[in-house]
């Protein structure tokens, strides 16, 4: 006991998805908070420390939203694990709140009927008070709390001093100093969740009073957003802002971010004497780490977009409408938000895919999300664009260089699509999975807490880069310049590194499909991030000088030596090709097995390596 | 709980072949309905516990609120005081006692 009582208290917040829950967890904690992941999955782990009135030390954890304990999704797994004390590395909480939309109380009663039996102190907290109150729903908090056996409180999350009423209970509570009982906890039947409802439909009978007036807003937007037609063309219009804004919005900062690592490269470059060490830090560490985090104003401005809409309560209505269009590969409406964030970067993408709850749609959805087209992709595609394709229009107002950058993004989710059904309908059969979503009340979203989980997503890239990118990086640059260049050599120094060698080596395998000894060389250390192929091929054609100055060189000589049938080739191989060290390794620890990594590299390599050979014959044979 | 439905003809229809509009309340959750036959492994336990968490118990007042473009499908259902997105498929497992047929169709008429 003494030890229990000599450390802080631990509470865990657990409720439906939508309730409020994680409002409820930053006015607790406010910045307190770290973000990581439970051992072993890629749920994310959220924690917060705060002080009660009382002066006691608690830390918090949000435990992922459910609507019962049964864990059909990883996510669901982690919260029934973590109450019932069975996740690994993770102590059992010492007190539960149970958070409530105070506005819709009836799947969240059901659910307090579930947890009150697993054995831990339980608190009702009735969230989004103001709102009941405002639509003139009256409860009774303390008859509720004698009927139920727990203590129940108010809160408002978005006010000041909305969570005074929890924190003097949760004083209260822990100064009962109640034990933690083992967990008794077993699978609900569904005769069980029936009289769970009967059980929460008397508690709300007696104690709740709600006037007619219900959420006539969220109707009324719904009648618009929802409409079979109109709410298609809102989605489409609000796709291609975001769309505009990742593109255009993040240019400046990407191109400072840019500046700075280069700047920093410099710095190195001149204050170290040459040679391997000065190589190692400046080519090797900041230039391949810089390639990566350039992407990260796009990152957060994408995921600005993607939780302001989540928090408003779109994305479950984005989900509704793109069911069908991916539910006809056998996808399931929410894939969308996960291949949406691919379009930025498909590690994020893929962290996102843990929503979904059945195993083979999540991972149909992991296995396409690198073919959408990721921002890495597009200085190759400028490149080879701007170099090849002739800047003039198309029948008067299509300019030409765009149709082709829209063509390879058509062909990247045309194919994705496929092979989403290929995997669906020839290597996972069975019946498809349910779409069953709650679509949530809309709600204003709070600033603070979209701007907290932009940092947060932000936070996780950047830790991300910091690791495993770094450590890629480091082997990449060391393929690239070891052995070095011997003495009087002529040609760029990677033409005698392993590199060179691996890329003179692949040059036979690669002459079908176009692809000189210079690409061949460049694609090695275009692993690290699809983008750092146009650097290596730099290097590879020892073009001198820095940022546009150094693209608009190489794009006039590789215009010069390659034909139009070789960089057609290189661009459909770009679509489809493996080029991302990063992804696989994420690939490998979301499914916490080298198998799907193996499998997306094989099949990646496999569509490339036969689109660029159709696009390069047929090219030839034309004439390009 | 208001569940008694007054009217002797009301009717009986899976939910998922109701058009928006309809109102009416859960009668039965699980069963797989008549006209359905060979997909029969859709009904299963796990979808019947699914249903019933999300709010489609018995009694529960029920009406589809929105219908998707392509096929009509999925439906956006208010099921008391919640809103769900549902396909049609899944929404077959649940039978209601219809009050109101639907906005246009007085007859409940609806092609899925």
């Amino acid at each position: 006991m003494s030890e229990v009582m000599a450390r802080e208290l631990r509470v865990a917040l657990a409720g439906n998805p939508n309730c409020g829950k994680t409002a409820l967890f930053n006015a607790l904690t406010g910045s307190h908070q770290k973000v990581a992941n439970y051992p072993g999955v890629t749920v994310e782990r959220k924690e917060g420390g705060f002080t009660t009135p009382a002066g006691r030390q608690v830390v918090a954890i949000d435990l992922p939203g459910t609507y019962g304990l049964r864990g059909r999704s990883p996510d669901e797994v982690v919260t029934r694990d973590a109450i019932l004390g069975k996740l690994e590395g993770e102590i059992r909480p010492d007190l539960l709140i149970c958070v409530a939309d105070a506005t819709n109380l009836r799947l969240s009663l059901r659910l307090v009927f579930e947890l009150k039996n697993c054995g831990i102190p339980i608190l009702l907290a009735l969230n989004m008070y103001d709102i009941a109150e405002y639509r003139g729903i009256k409860i009774d908090a303390e008859g509720m709390s004698r009927e139920i056996g727990i203590p129940v409180v108010t809160t408002v999350a978005i006010s000041n001093d909305g969570t005074a009423a929890l924190l003097q209970k949760v004083d209260e509570l822990a100064a009962l100093k109640q034990t933690v009982q083992p967990a008794v906890w077993r699978e609900q039947s569904a005769e069980d969740v029936r009289a769970s409802h009967h059980a929460a439909e008397q508690i709300i009978g007696r104690f709740v009073k709600a006037s007619a007036a219900a959420d006539d807003w969220t109707r009324r937007i719904d009648n618009v957003l929802l409409h079979p037609v109109a709410g298609i063309v809102i989605l489409l219009a609000v796709l291609f802002l975001i769309f505009q804004a990742v593109f255009s919005w993040a240019a400046p900062f990407m191109d400072l971010i840019k500046a700075g690592f280069d700047a920093i490269a410099v710095l190195i470059r001149s204050s170290l004497p040459e040679g391997m060490l000065s190589s190692l830090l400046a080519d090797g560490i900041v230039a391949g780490v810089g390639a990566v985090v350039v992407f990260l104003p796009q990152i957060m401005i994408l995921f600005f977009f993607i939780i302001l809409l989540e928090d408003f309560g779109y994305m479950a209505r984005a989900a509704f409408l793109m069911d069908r269009v991916i539910g006809g590969v056998g996808l399931h409406g929410r894939s969308f938000i996960p291949l949406l964030s691919s379009f930025a970067c498909a590690i994020p993408g893929i962290m996102a895919t843990r929503v979904i709850e059945n195993r083979r749609q999540r991972l149909a959805t992991i296995m396409i999300a690198p073919l959408m087209t990721c921002s890495a992709r597009i200085p190759v595609y400028t490149l080879i664009i701007a170099a090849f394709v002739p800047d003039r229009s198309v029948g008067g107002f299509i300019n030409l260089q765009g149709l082709v950058m829209f063509g390879l993004y058509a062909a990247g989710i045309i194919s994705a699509f496929a092979v989403a059904f290929v995997f669906r309908h020839f290597v996972w059969k069975g019946k498809s999975e349910p779409f069953i979503m709650e679509l949530p009340g809309y709600k204003r979203p709070r600033v603070q807490s979209v701007l907290m989980g932009v940092l947060q997503r932000a936070f996780v890239f950047l830790r991300r880069a910091g690791t495993i990118i770094l450590a890629m990086m480091i082997l990449i640059w060391f393929l690239s310049t070891v052995p070095g260049a011997p003495e009087g050599a002529s040609g760029p120094a990677i033409n005698y590194s392993f590199a060179g060698i691996i890329g003179h080596a692949l040059q036979p395998i690669l002459a079908p499909i176009g692809f000189n000894w210079q690409i061949a060389i460049a694609l090695i250390p275009g692993l690290a991030a699809r983008e750092v192929a146009v650097g290596a091929l730099a290097t590879v054609y020892a073009v001198a000088g820095q940022g546009d100055a150094a693209r608009e060189a190489l794009g006039a000589t590789i215009g010069g030596q390659w034909s139009l049938a070789t960089a057609l080739a290189l661009l459909a191989w770009y679509v489809f090709a493996p080029q991302c060290a990063s992804t696989l390794a994420v690939v490998k620890r979301e499914t916490a097995s080298w198998k799907w990594p193996v499998v997306m590299f094989i099949y990646m390599m496999a569509l490339a390596y036969i689109a660029a050979f159709i696009v390069f014959q047929t090219a030839r044979v034309m004439g390009g | 709980m208001s569940t008694e439905v007054h009217q002797a003809d009301s009717e009986v229809q899976a939910l998922g072949r109701g058009a928006k509009g309809l109102r009416g309340t859960v009668v039965s959750v699980g069963q797989n309905p008549a006209g359905s036959a060979g997909d029969a492994d859709a009904f299963d336990d796990e979808l019947e516990r699914r249903l019933l968490e999300i709010g489609f118990v018995e009694g529960a007042q029920v009406e589809i609120l929105h219908e998707g473009f392509w096929g009509r499908d999925p439906i956006a259902v208010k099921v008391d005081d919640t809103s769900v997105a549902i396909r049609r498929r899944e929404a077959n497992a649940i039978l209601v006692r219809v009050s109101k047929a639907s906005d246009a169709d007085p007859q409940g008429g609806s092609r899925v």
